[in-house]
């Protein structure tokens, strides 16, 4: 938490996140999310040494379902809903490997 | 115009039982009373005057055959991020610009069940971030109360819709103090339930561990009985737990009495920075309770101080990723771009408003490569003790009173420049989230500037009893919620 | 200098589970593109996933099968990454609390027993598939969300042959454990391979490169080839090797570099709030493990010990799951196990693999060998006539029986017939009788061979050579 200070690359983790931003807002947003952060700071002044962490609310297990087959969705709905298809598929932009 | 739409879910659905009126003569008022003042409120995107009717027509053919349901023929405003069949769902963003919910979430299809009158959708902060619906791409909400005053969020417009009489009840979702917030800014009934009391399937995920569902209304007994007909098990949300059926409205008496209960009073929660008015509006609920016999007990959240801090990381943590789903290929709104994730980077800065973005960043950065440990799990243990907190006061008392906002409604545009000064103001409703507890807001008083004050009950996990029990003897002997916004 | 190379695989295997991970779309392969889809598998907003209790089954009973233990407690991540082929662009994983750990996988290499080390199966979600057209690449998300698992080696391979024979013998007991049909051309078996090299003698590990994604055997094999090879060439150059993400172009028979490590992502795993952890108990486990399949090591120590056969009719009989599968079955209907071999290994494998169709669909049933078996071993039909018997089965279907019948093949073992073939026989071919009473003991073959031919093959060959020695000893 100690690099909080020196501030988030907030161009790097936009684009982690897939966001473009304008200069304008990556820089209101550098300003106030180190804010934020500074803020979130305190937490240090905690010691949790030997605290589970919390993950779910409420602790329950073992949810599951039988697999018996259900229903899906109407086809022409599904596609109905997709900005760009082209047979019965979703179309995007060449996908080149990662 | 009997203007039906101004009575209580509970007094209408005693007069439809009785025959005194039909489901379509109160959704016809509420009909008329959205035509006059949602002009001004702002309360709701979208509206099938047309599909309400037919829906209440249903109702009254329903009921003539004998069907029965309190909620039966009742109308019910949606919050605009729970998906129902054949209607957008916007969550107040661009960016699920001409979707169409190809499915009905659990709480959808139980009030279909019920033979409720699904209403229409109404307005939130965007992807329900936010605390004064001031975050929405779509439209503003007014506060009734104060046109120039927000009418708090996320569920702004759930909160607004009920407080203007243009729906009898409403559905929110409160991650952080959604419902309750909103509900104590314009005078209203909220209730957050124990995370797992209602399915969360078909809500649009902010963040998945903290999200419930909840009703907000006119009274006490009539979120108990919106509560009762949504919550329950349901095998799509592995969340949700299975408990037997809850009879929560019938079991509020008519007597007030609060003898033999006692009820907790957290110091840490009159915070600094907290409006006098405010304070002194809750302290004189806390000494009413007693008056009504119940003991009141000090108790501790030394934890509580830190909600914020774990809040903002857990809840933005899971945003980042909730959120990732809205990439312009399966449904919503698409920029292009040369390559995928062009296509994604356009979509996503054109769709998202500026407080989703900075909160998927921040989200985005407490889980990246080497500072995981430093915030998300810091924060994750950091719960664990708020949650301990909870679990110790529980061990000393039946539930607790506190205010839900250090300050009443507030105007518009005063705090939108300085995102840090609006989080702070959750200060007080997002500890129990973190816990996965049971609350409720129920009005307690006003401001000097007229604006309404709420009493926040905070009950144990799935003691939703407990609270709409003191909620409601409370409400009975005081009548603060049957003061109206003038119009 | 001298070079070692070290292998790593990661191998995803797609689970036989009828509906998908999360939700209960059908789990179907060459349907009609986006028809088993619903809100969970697309990734709408408000869905929610819910663990599919058959796969969690059959990830721990691979888990057992492989010997691994499996983890009272085990947890879901979200592993975040953008690709059009995830709905959700995050998958949902196990990241540090997986189904099964640890386990090892015994086979043999070039005829000597290696043990290679698993270190952990965990339980995933397949992606979608995408299709390049022209001027963009079309998405079906039909198999998005469909059971996968990911068996993760310890980096304890050397050379292509290890890799090969260890991804073999995984095929072959996922397909025995009834846990995945492994099609490779379906996608159901698909392997990421690291590769690094290192002087021999070096204590740490080289640079490890990783190639990703790849479902033929073949190919793997060439990968691994030519990656050490590249990768020495780089050492022996003075050069370090990148650490980094390489494809494999099966044109060229090349690897290419595809991610270096400066642009490796950022996966941002966390824990999954919508999944309830799991919690297995050891009683769960034994009613698991007590439903486990013999696996092909075992049933052939138990057709050499129990049955009686060789070492070669046994390794031959469970190499493929169908024919052992198939030999188990005639066993229920005769005790004859070395004639239900011999059957399987000469006259059916030649005649399936002339006809190119599986054991399963063939006209000569378990029952009908076993018919035949009878047939022979009754001594109704010789050896050979039962060799004809199958292959009219196999051609043309028909009872065993009826078609002896038919066709007049029931040997002949009457004392009276074969009195006048024998006699015949002796009196036409005085040459062979003298040499036999010489003391030429084979020259009673060709005695033999006559009474044969007289019979049209149907004469009992044991009672004919019976005959023939009481009456030239006499
Ligand atoms: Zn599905």
């Amino acid at each position: 938490m100690s690099n909080a200070t020196q501030g988030m690359d907030v161009g790097y983790v936009a684009h982690l996140a897939r966001l473009e931003l304008t200069a304008e807002e990556t820089a209101l947003f550098q300003g106030q999310l180190d804010q934020i952060l500074h803020y979130v700071e305190q937490l240090n002044a905690l010691d949790v040494a030997g605290v589970e962490p919390t993950a779910h609310a409420i602790p329950v297990y073992n949810v599951f379902r039988p697999d018996e087959v259900g229903r899906s969705l109407d086809h022409d709905d599904v596609i109905a809903n997709a900005p760009s298809a082209a047979n019965g598929q979703f179309r995007v932009p060449k996908i080149i490997d990662q | 115009m009997a203007d039906l739409n101004t009575l209580t879910l509970s007094e209408l659905s005693d007069k439809l039982a009785a025959g005194e009126c039909r489901s379509v003569d109160i959704v016809n008022d509420v009909l008329a009373c959205i035509e006059e003042r949602d002009g001004r409120i702002g309360a709701y995107l979208t509206l099938d005057r047309a599909s309400a009717l037919e829906q209440a027509q249903a109702a009254d053919a329903a009921r003539a055959a004998g069907a029965c349901h309190p909620m039966l023929g009742i109308p019910v405003a949606i919050k605009d991020l729970i998906n129902v069949k054949g209607q957008p769902c916007t969550c107040s963003s661009k960016i699920l610009e001409g979707y169409v919910a190809p499915y009905d979430a659990t709480v959808v299809s139980r009030l279909r069940a019920a033979g409720a009158v699904l209403l229409g959708r109404v307005n939130m902060d965007e992807f329900a971030m936010g605390s004064s619906t001031e975050n929405a791409a779509l439209g503003k909400t007014s506060n009734p109360w104060n046109l120039d005053h927000v009418p708090g969020g996320s569920s702004g417009g759930s909160a607004a819709s009920v407080a203007a009489d243009e729906a009898v009840c409403s559905l929110g979702s409160d991650t952080g103090g959604s419902i309750r917030q909103p509900a104590a800014f314009c005078g209203c009934v909220g209730v957050k339930p124990t995370y797992g009391r209602v399915s969360r399937y078909g809500l649009t995920a902010f963040a998945s561990s903290l999200d419930q569902i909840g009703p907000i209304s006119k009274t006490v007994r009539d979120s108990a009985i919106l509560l009762d007909t949504i919550c329950g098990h349901d095998p799509m949300d592995s969340s949700s737990i299975d408990l037997p059926a809850t009879a929560f409205a019938a079991q509020l008496g008519s007597d007030p009495s609060l003898s033999g209960m006692k009820l907790g009073l957290p110091k840490e929660y009159f915070v600094e920075g907290m409006d006098p008015e405010v304070e002194k509006a809750v302290r004189d609920a806390v000494e009413h309770c007693r008056g009504l016999g119940a003991e009141i007990v000090d108790v501790s959240l030394p934890n509580a101080k830190y909600a914020i801090a774990v809040y903002y990381i857990i809840a933005t943590a899971e945003a980042s990723a909730n959120l990732a789903r809205f990439d312009g290929i399966r449904y919503g709104l698409r920029i292009d771009g040369k390559d995928p994730i062009e296509l994604y980077g356009r979509t996503r800065a054109a769709g998202f408003g500026p407080e989703v973005k900075r909160r998927i960043i921040l989200g985005t950065y407490v889980l990246s490569s080497g500072y995981y440990d430093a915030y998300y799990l810091k924060a994750q243990k950091v719960r664990t003790l708020i949650r301990d907190d909870f679990a110790e006061a529980f061990r000393q008392c039946d539930a607790i009173l506190a205010p839900v906002t250090p300050t009443a409604a507030y105007r518009k545009g005063e705090k939108t420049s300085d995102p840090l000064k609006m989080y702070l103001d959750d200060i007080l409703t997002t500890p129990i989230n973190l816990a996965g507890n049971c609350a409720l807001s129920v009005p307690c008083g006003f401001a000097s500037n007229g604006m309404p004050v709420g009493l926040q009950i905070i009950g144990d996990a799935f003691n939703e009893e407990a609270i709409l029990r003191v909620g409601h003897a409370y409400e009975q002997t005081t009548g603060w919620h049957r003061q109206r916004p003038e119009w | 200098m001298e070079y070692e190379a070290t292998i790593g695989l990661e191998t995803h295997i797609m689970q036989k589970t009828g509906t998908k991970m999360f939700c209960s779309c059908r789990h179907e392969y060459g349907a009609a593109p986006n028809t088993h889809v619903c809100p969970v598998c697309l990734g709408y907003p408000g869905a929610l996933p819910v663990l599919n209790e058959k796969a969690i089954e059959l990830c721990c009973k691979a888990g057992l099968l492989l010997g691994c233990a499996i983890n009272p407690y085990s947890k879901w991540d979200r592993k975040n990454y953008f690709y059009p082929d995830m709905a959700k662009n995050y998958q949902i994983s196990q990241y540090d609390q997986p189904l099964c750990l640890g386990g090892q996988l015994e086979v043999e290499v070039d005829g000597a027993m290696k043990t290679f080390a698993i270190e952990r199966i965990h339980q995933e979600e397949n992606a979608a598939k995408n299709t390049h057209v022209a001027g963009g690449s079309l998405v079906d998300y039909n198999r998005a969300g469909t059971a996968l698992m990911e068996i993760v080696s310890e980096p304890c391979m050397h050379s292509a042959a290890d890799a090969l024979a260890y991804m073999n013998a995984l095929k072959q007991i996922m397909q025995y454990g009834g846990i995945s049909d492994c099609d490779q051309e379906k996608g159901q078996m698909r392997s990421d391979v690291n590769v690094s090299v290192r002087p021999v003698g070096q204590k740490e590990l080289g640079a490890k490169v990783e190639i990703k994604n790849m479902n033929s055997f073949a190919f793997i094999e060439q990968a691994i080839g030519y990656e050490i090879d590249r990768q020495i060439a780089v050492l022996e150059g003075g050069g370090r090797v990148a650490q980094e993400t390489r494809g494999f172009d099966a044109d060229r028979g090349e690897t290419f570099t595809q991610r270096t490590k400066e642009d490796a992502h950022d996966y941002r795993y966390f824990p999954e709030p919508d999944l309830m952890p799991v919690k297995i108990s050891a009683e769960q486990v034994e009613r698991w493990r007590a439903e486990l399949p013999e696996l092909p090591a075992q049933r052939r120590a138990r057709y050499v010990s129990e049955l009686g056969l060789p070492e070669y009719d046994a390794g031959v009989l469970t190499s493929d799951k169908a024919v052992s599968d198939w030999f188990e079955e005639a066993m229920r209907h005769t005790d004859n196990a070395k004639a239900v071999s011999n059957f399987i290994m000469g006259e059916m494998l030649r005649l399936l693999s002339g006809q190119g169709t599986a054991i399963s669909e063939s006209q000569v049933t378990p029952e009908k060998l076993a018919a035949i078996i009878a047939l022979i071993d009754a001594k109704t039909i010789s050896t050979s006539a039962g060799k004809q018997v199958f292959e009219i089965v196999f051609n043309e279907g028909g009872d065993p029986k009826t078609i002896v019948e038919a066709k007049g093949m029931a040997q002949v073992s009457d004392d009276s017939a074969l009195e006048g073939w024998a006699d015949e026989a002796i009196a036409n071919n005085p040459k062979s009788v003298e040499e036999y009473k010489a003391g030429k003991q084979g020259a009673i073959n060709f005695l033999m061979g006559q009474v044969m031919k007289a019979s049209k093959g149907k004469a009992n060959p044991g009672a004919v050579m019976q005959m023939l020695k009481q009456k030239l000893d006499a």
